[in-house]
């Protein structure tokens, strides 16, 4: 027996295998859902879904947002610049509010680690964590899981590298955890200055140099690489981190095997990586995304309570 | 209540006297009389002589001059909403302490004679724990301009700080130390090297990158800590280390005191008792600055209070607003209340695990911060001032920070069971905290 996966969805690192492994296989049926016509099952008829972005983001809270729509929940979207405390009302303020409305989830996106925690913590309702500032950002994790399993047909056993700012990515993270709790090698790739001082304890293989990387790899996870890590001083230029960590396709050809290529996004073209790769046969990249919209529909419908066995006929009808 | 001060007499009858100063452990009575330490040992019966005459039984309690914190901060002038420094000394009273030294760091900063004179006027108002003031190094705790060390001594400040802000400039670092030993008064510095602990919220580690939290590596502090060791040997004045949390500032200021450089150091009773984990998920009181750390830091620390490497242990008392931790773990403020539970904590942690002695506690708490920052008491010594602790150290009791005196309820130690209970805490001969009174 699988235990449930509780109240709410804050990370990856606490789940197990086994709910991971869950989840995956609830988001196979509702892929074929996006596929139809109409887009939509009652599943969550009647339920109501804040989507709480307190940070810009266009692809997590359209995916969110689909993923909600398709099984029926009535959405809502708050979006705010800035944190929280800028505004003048608190977090748990803000959410409490929310609450009083008699809503059934929140789905947050917040610039401070700790935040989907926090309000979890304070609320009844379930809350989703849309990526918790450099914590993590577990249906991302989730996604990328279920694009490489497509593709590779198992996670066990698997070499997966992720390139870039391991430091302040929710993403690395996410995939750090679920990578390893599937059975998965994990390499890292990046400049030491964008990695985690420990990250030899992290129980993954660090690379420094990108063509090791390539050499080792069954994958590459390449990171956006943000202009404000130049500014903030951790690498010297953009242009350096192209020439020395950029995944470009003179660095695959000399790969021992096709290397499968997949990216959070939003890419920076020329910076982590070249555009002949983003688009090139390799690349996953708009499979990730289609299968974003899955893996959320699976993760509402599991912590609205709906039965793994019943997916399937859920995705005809049936209630909360 | 004043009369009792004056002409009454109190007979704290036989309890474990412990007076690290004389070297004294041992069942006895203590008579204080007239403010001062009248006698000790075994008394027999007193005459009253017209005096009135209170006995207190000690039998099962240890009887140890007062406690003497270094480091807390009292929040007034300027945040009274989160402290005053009545509610600060008579927290401090309730944890047993008959003296307190107050950081400057408050909204104005303590920087001249007058602000020096107001925290003195406010707390013989309070008429708690005595409040002792320390001065600020620089002008606002800006760094830049030396504060006037000596009027502000004239008013009564004790030591000079910048505490909540390193002094980044190495100059005025130095100056500072050859101004202040003009005086005879100690330096005390808050260790952080500015540009690597900037936008910290934790200790650097494992524990950070999983949390996601920005790290204050321990090197932030020992850069600091081997800059100012390096300083007073250049100019042999006092520097005072506050709130040390890491192994390796323990060996930097061993090696200062091996050279017979003239540092001393505090340890704060949850650097000697918590780590890192308990952060737990994200809970924003056990966010302090230093941050809390591994387990061979706390190991390296509870050593250091035992070699005397570490003279003293120190609350750092922060008290903050319930809202102002009730937030995102990054955005809440650094700091933790800690007068009422010090004893118990360091109890718990130190001498019921056998890592220290009751006596060599007695002595961290009570006599070597008094003679560090020079002031009265830390002795039972006839004549002394009759500064007095009773506690039981064994009495368990469950913390419950709504029932603190402090107007600050963020503690990492609520709910937990912890030993040691403080009977009565007496200030110049006058019970200015007794259990259940």
């Amino acid at each position: 027996m699988i235990e449930p996966l509780g109240k709410d969805l804050l990370g990856l690192e606490p789940l197990s295998g086994d709910q991971i492994r869950l989840i995956l296989d609830t988001a196979e049926p509702f892929k074929e859902i996006s596929e139809r016509a109409i887009k939509k099952v009652p599943t969550l008829r009647g339920s109501t879904i804040v989507n709480l972005f307190f940070e810009a983001s266009t692809r997590t809270r359209v995916s969110f947002e689909f993923a909600e729509k398709r099984l029926s929940a009535d959405t809502v979207n708050v979006a705010s610049s800035g944190s929280s405390v800028s505004k003048g009302e608190t977090l748990v303020d803000t959410a409490r509010n929310l609450e009083a409305m008699r809503i059934d989830m929140v789905v947050i996106r917040h610039g401070a680690s700790g935040a989907a925690q926090f309000l979890a913590e304070r609320i009844e309702s379930n809350v989703i964590n849309a990526g918790d500032g450099t914590h993590e950002h577990p249906t991302q994790g989730l996604l990328d899981l279920l694009t490489l399993r497509d593709h590779f047909g198992k996670l066990e056993g698997l070499k997966v590298c992720i390139c870039g700012d391991v430091l302040h990515s929710r993403v690395a993270r996410s995939n750090i955890w679920g990578l390893k709790k599937m059975g998965a090698e994990v390499g890292v790739c990046g400049p030491r200055s964008l990695l985690p001082n420990c990250i030899d304890e992290m129980g993954v293989t660090v690379f420094s140099r990108v063509e090791d990387a390539i050499q080792w790899a069954d994958a590459l996870n390449v990171l956006r690489l943000q202009l404000e890590r130049m500014h903030a001083g951790y690498i010297p230029s953009l242009r350096e981190y192209n020439r020395v960590f950029g995944i470009s396709s003179e660095r695959l050809a000399r790969a021992p095997k096709d290397l499968l290529i997949l990216h959070p996004g939003p890419m920076n073209r020329g910076v982590e990586i070249d555009s002949d790769v983003a688009d090139g046969p390799h690349s996953v990249i708009l499979n990730q995304v289609t299968n974003g919209v899955a893996v959320r529909m699976a993760v509402l419908y599991l912590l609205a309570g709906g039965k793994p066995e019943l997916a399937d006929a859920a995705k005809g009808g049936g209630g909360r | 209540m004043t009369r009792d001060a004056q002409s009454g007499m109190l007979l704290l009858r036989g309890g474990r006297i412990i007076d690290p100063s004389q070297n004294i452990d041992e069942v006895g009575d203590v008579l204080l009389s007239g403010g001062v330490v009248e006698a000790t040992g075994r008394l027999g019966e007193i005459r009253r002589e017209g005096n009135e005459l209170r006995e207190i039984d000690c039998a099962g309690r240890v009887v140890s001059p007062g406690f003497v914190d270094v480091h807390c901060h009292l929040r007034e002038p300027g945040r009274e909403e989160v402290e005053t420094i009545a509610s600060g000394a008579r927290a401090a009273a309730a944890g047993g302490f008959t003296a307190v030294c107050a950081m400057p760091n408050t909204d104005p900063v303590t920087d001249n004679q007058a602000a020096v004179g107001f925290v003195i006027s406010q707390a013989r108002r309070a008429g708690a724990a005595r409040v002792y003031p320390i001065g600020a190094i620089s002008i606002g705790e800006k760094g830049e301009t030396l504060a006037e060390f000596g009027e502000m001594v004239g008013a009564g400040a004790v030591a000079v700080s910048d505490d909540g802000k390193p002094v980044v400039s190495a100059q005025l670092m130095r100056t500072a130390l050859e101004y202040a030993r003009t005086f005879g008064i100690p330096v005390a510095d808050h260790c952080e090297e500015p540009t690597l602990a900037a936008g910290g919220a934790m200790n650097e580690g494992m524990v950070s990158a999983r949390l996601g939290l920005r790290g204050i590596p321990a090197e932030a502090e020992e850069i600091m800590a081997i800059r100012d060791i390096l300083l007073a040997r250049l100019t042999g004045g006092h520097i005072h280390l506050c709130h040390m949390s890491t192994k390796g500032s323990v060996e930097l200021i061993r090696w200062g005191k091996e050279r017979g450089i003239n540092v001393t150091a505090e340890v704060c009773p949850h650097h000697l008792s918590l780590t890192e984990e308990a952060i737990g998920a994200y809970d924003t009181n056990a966010k302090m600055n230093p941050p809390l750390r591994t387990a061979s830091d706390v190991e390296a620390l509870q050593e250091a209070v035992k070699d005397g490497t570490i003279d003293v242990i120190a609350t750092d008392h922060a008290p903050h607003h319930y809202d102002e931790k009730e937030r995102e773990f990054a955005d809440a403020p650094n700091g933790i209340v800690g007068l009422e539970t010090a004893l118990s904590v360091n109890l718990t942690w130190l001498v019921h695990r056998g890592i220290i002695s009751l006596p060599l506690l007695v002595e961290r708490m009570a006599c070597a911060p008094a003679r560090l920052f020079n002031l009265p008491g830390g002795s039972l010594r006839k004549g002394a001032l009759a500064d007095v602790t009773v506690f039981d150290p064994d009495a368990q009791w469950t913390v419950d920070a709504s029932r603190f005196r402090s107007k600050g309820r963020n503690t990492p130690y609520q709910g937990q069971a912890l030993r040691g209970i403080v009977q009565l805490t007496v200030v110049g001969g006058r019970v200015i905290h007794e259990r259940g009174a």
